[in-house]
């Protein structure tokens, strides 16, 4: 060391690593266990303090935050009820690999085991549902703990990273230890780059393709805007196909014509028929969930699939690859634009022609027509009429989770990513809200609207106290069927419509509830009347709740029932009595 | 990638499911061993024998070795789950890497008199087990070798008045000159 620094406070230490970090924002709620970290906060401008109402809320909003920018989701809690609620956010961010360092408060070391007040084994709830997680024992590993936290978290597949930071350490005082970079960490070293000879042999692969797709995921949004941009760039060049997961819309531009929308359980016909009848699977960045493939032993079984994945554990876990590249997406993509310029390969143009003809008329098949009403608002319709309005406009969209949510992916047409924010892998209800105050702090100026359900709104509506603290702009845009409409569908499909549960029975009046916490409230039911009701949302520069009330029985379609195969879609309501669900499936979730 | 592919696209249930020696080496760290245990627990992975002890004091290493059961499918995610953790420094699988040893080590409390005493003790000679406690009326041995070995000392010990049997669990290295 050059010159001695004068030894701070642990809190202090903290903050100064976290500004290192280049931190600008940290969602969280105060606690005793974390009041050293509160003073400190207070005493410096540098960073900026979210107060959330809940603590699930402040890891949402960190992945919110995440998610838009690229950056890591800072979150602050206190020990145990702090810590032990924030475990739903943490297990979201590890199921869609979201950037998070949570710092949490702990009871003092000498009190750590004692069944002290407000203590939780917050090492030990988390340990299976973080990436990576750390109890700070001594002031002096702290600072170096910090960093470390911060690289494993946005570094290889990204995931969230907890810190248990015991108050005496907190007020301990100690050196501090600036960021090493490059950073060289002793066993954790993801690999960004395969091997060359793995990526010759996927151009070879996918140049001599007959009837190929690409299948992206969120791996590709994770690599970055480039990565994006290169795959855009690859898939024009060899004119093949795309679709993309839930996590990966807005990585391939959705208006253009090579893309056929997303796939799976309730994806297009003609990109799941793509999946089930290549002879050329191009998997990039996603990891055959469950909701994409169905029913595993029917999965594309008759091609070839290279699968590039920066997680060697997503490799072969569910289906079986034939070619895999351990890597980056980004850097994948770029040697796979340079070798496809460089050998120039004769792609088989007729066919891919012919390929095009058969994946054009699955496309005729229209499959998410509905049936449009002059009476009732469907909810397709009211999220074809939002799109129409927020299109050209600078806009990110959260959702929460159920048929809202699938009907978003959808009715609205992403064509960058990172506009996109909503829970995949864990399917969190209440994800969408305080995930969409996330993306406003990233993003002030931008229309950011959560599109949501009765129901799931309910599970964070604390969160419109922030919303009104910070004026966030915040717009829910409530489809509401006063259903719990995944379950009820599925009641409907699979339990002989015995609706056990579903009904959404003495909910708030929406309107009033937003005026209540000083929010804007409106409320839609005539169809004729939406297209100026969402106009009106638009420019309201305050949070916004709309209402929209639209039919109730209405189901998501397509959708491939739980343990089917891609070919056995049910395209609507009308399809669904010749294929009864196969007592496998209603095993499965 | 040099094996020839299963059934495309499938998982491959008709493989047969085998024994494998995985030897893990790790920093030796507060709540590593959880780490690794709940990672086997949480994926629904079995445990068959686990050994663990600081082996590196200087680069603070502990190595842990795990006999678990699975299809390839199976024990190559069971790698790469490990290999995931931070604080894994290396996953070999001892199994398929080239051929390697096995050793436990077992404590056997056998108790009686006369001719079964007398036997237990010849027995405890054929084996090369040591006597490291002795009464007027009991024997504790310490027989090492392979797992099949100390089973069958074990299983000769029941009808000579077993008490009770402390085991280690596998340790396993490769053969051969070469490091993890």
């Amino acid at each position: 060391m050059i010159a001695e620094e004068p030894a701070t406070t642990g809190a202090d230490l903290l903050v100064k690593a976290l500004i290192d970090e280049e931190v600008e924002v940290v969602f969280g709620y105060p606690g005793g266990a974390v009041l050293p970290i509160y003073d400190s906060l207070f005493k410096q401008n540098r960073l900026r303090h979210i107060l959330v109402r809940h603590e699930q809320a402040a890891v949402h909003a960190a992945e919110g935050y995440a998610r838009s920018t690229g950056k890591v989701g800072v979150v602050l809690v206190t020990s145990g009820p702090g810590a032990t609620n924030a475990v739903t956010g943490l297990t979201d961010a590890l199921m869609d690999s979201i950037p998070v360092v949570c710092l949490t408060g702990q009871v003092p070391t000498h009190l750590i085991g004692n069944d002290a007040f407000q203590e939780a084994d917050t090492t030990g709830i988390t340990r299976p549902c973080t990436k990576h997680n750390y109890l700070v024992k001594a002031v002096g590993d702290l600072a170096r703990i910090v960093h470390e936290a911060f690289y494993v978290a946005r570094s290889g597949r990204p995931g969230p990273v907890v810190i248990d930071l015991p108050k005496d350490v907190l007020m301990n005082k100690h050196e501090y230890v600036a960021p090493s970079k490059p950073v060289q960490h002793k066993s954790y070293r993801p690999q960004l780059k395969p091997a060359p000879e793995k990526v010759e042999q996927a151009i070879e692969l996918i140049a001599a393709a007959k009837r190929p797709v690409f299948y992206t995921g969120g791996g590709v949004v994770n690599s970055g805007p480039r990565a994006a941009k290169l795959l855009t760039q690859f898939v024009h060049m060899t004119g093949y196909p795309i679709t993309n997961t839930l996590m990966g819309l807005g990585a391939f531009p959705a208006s253009d014509k090579q893309f056929l929308g997303m796939l799976g359980m309730h994806g297009t016909y003609e990109a799941n028929l793509a999946m089930y009848n290549c002879d050329v699977m191009i998997n990039i960045g996603a990891r055959f969930d469950d909701r994409i493939t169905g029913k595993l032993a029917e999965f594309s079984p008759r091609s070839k699939k290279i699968h590039v994945d920066i997680d060697p554990s997503s490799i072969n876990k569910n289906v079986h690859v034939d070619l895999p590249l351990v890597g980056d997406a980004a850097h994948v993509l770029e040697d796979f634009v340079r070798l496809w310029k460089s050998h120039q390969p004769r792609v088989d143009h007729k066919a891919l022609k012919a390929w095009w003809d058969e994946i054009d008329k699955w496309r005729a098949r229209n499959c998410l027509a509905y049936k449009a009403d002059n009476e009732t608002i469907k909810p397709q319709f009211a999220l074809e009429r939002l799109y129409k309005q927020i299109k050209d406009r600078d806009c990110y969209i959260t959702t929460e989770v159920g048929q809202h949510q699938m009907w978003a992916a959808q009715f609205l047409k992403f064509e960058e990513p990172n506009r996109w924010m909503t829970s995949g892998g864990l399917g969190t209800m209440g994800y969408g809200f305080p995930a969409a105050m996330g993306v406003q702090i990233a993003h002030p100026d931008s229309l950011v609207i959560d599109v949501a359900g009765e129901a799931s709104i309910m599970m964070n509506i604390q969160e419109l106290s922030t919303v009104a603290q910070y004026r966030l702009p915040v717009k829910i845009f409530i489809l509401n069927n006063q259903y719990m409409g995944m379950v009820r569908q599925w009641q409907e499909l699979l339990h002989g419509g015995r609706y056990s549960e579903s009904y959404m029975e003495s909910l708030p009046d929406f309107v009033k509830l937003a005026e209540a916490f000083g929010a804007v409230g409106l409320r839609c039911h005539e169809p004729a009347k939406l297209d100026d009701t969402i106009k009106q949302m638009i420019e309201i520069r305050q949070p916004v709740i709309v209402d929209v009330l639209v039919d109730k029985a209405e189901n998501c379609f397509p959708m491939i029932p739980a343990g089917a195969a891609h070919y056995d879609m049910l395209l609507g309501p009308d399809d669904r009595a010749q294929k009864p669900v196969s007592e496998e499936g209603m095993v499965l979730v | 990638m040099n094996a020839a592919p299963l059934n495309p696209g499938q998982l491959a249930p008709h493989q047969a499911a085998s024994s494998h020696t995985i030897s893990v080496l790790v920093d030796n760290e507060p709540g590593i061993l959880a780490r690794v245990v709940g990672l086997f627990s949480g994926r629904g992975y079995n445990i068959e024998s686990l050994t663990v002890a600081q082996t590196d004091p200087r680069e603070n290493l502990s190595r842990i070795t795990i006999v678990t059961t699975g299809t390839p499918m199976i024990i190559e995610q069971i790698k790469a789950q490990l290999d995931r953790l931070v604080p894994v420094h290396r996953v070999r699988d001892l199994t398929v890497e080239g051929p390697h040893i096995e050793r436990e080590l077992a404590l056997v409390k056998v108790k009686g008199t006369g001719d079964k005493r007398v036997e237990a003790l010849r027995l405890a000679d054929v084996f090369r087990a040591k006597v490291i406690d002795a009464k007027t009326d009991s024997f504790v041995f310490e027989v090492t070798g392979n797992s099949d070995k100390v089973q069958t000392f074990i299983g000769l010990m029941e009808e000579l008045g077993l008490v009770d049997v402390g085991r280690t669990g596998i340790v396993a290295l490769s053969r051969g000159g070469e490091a993890l």
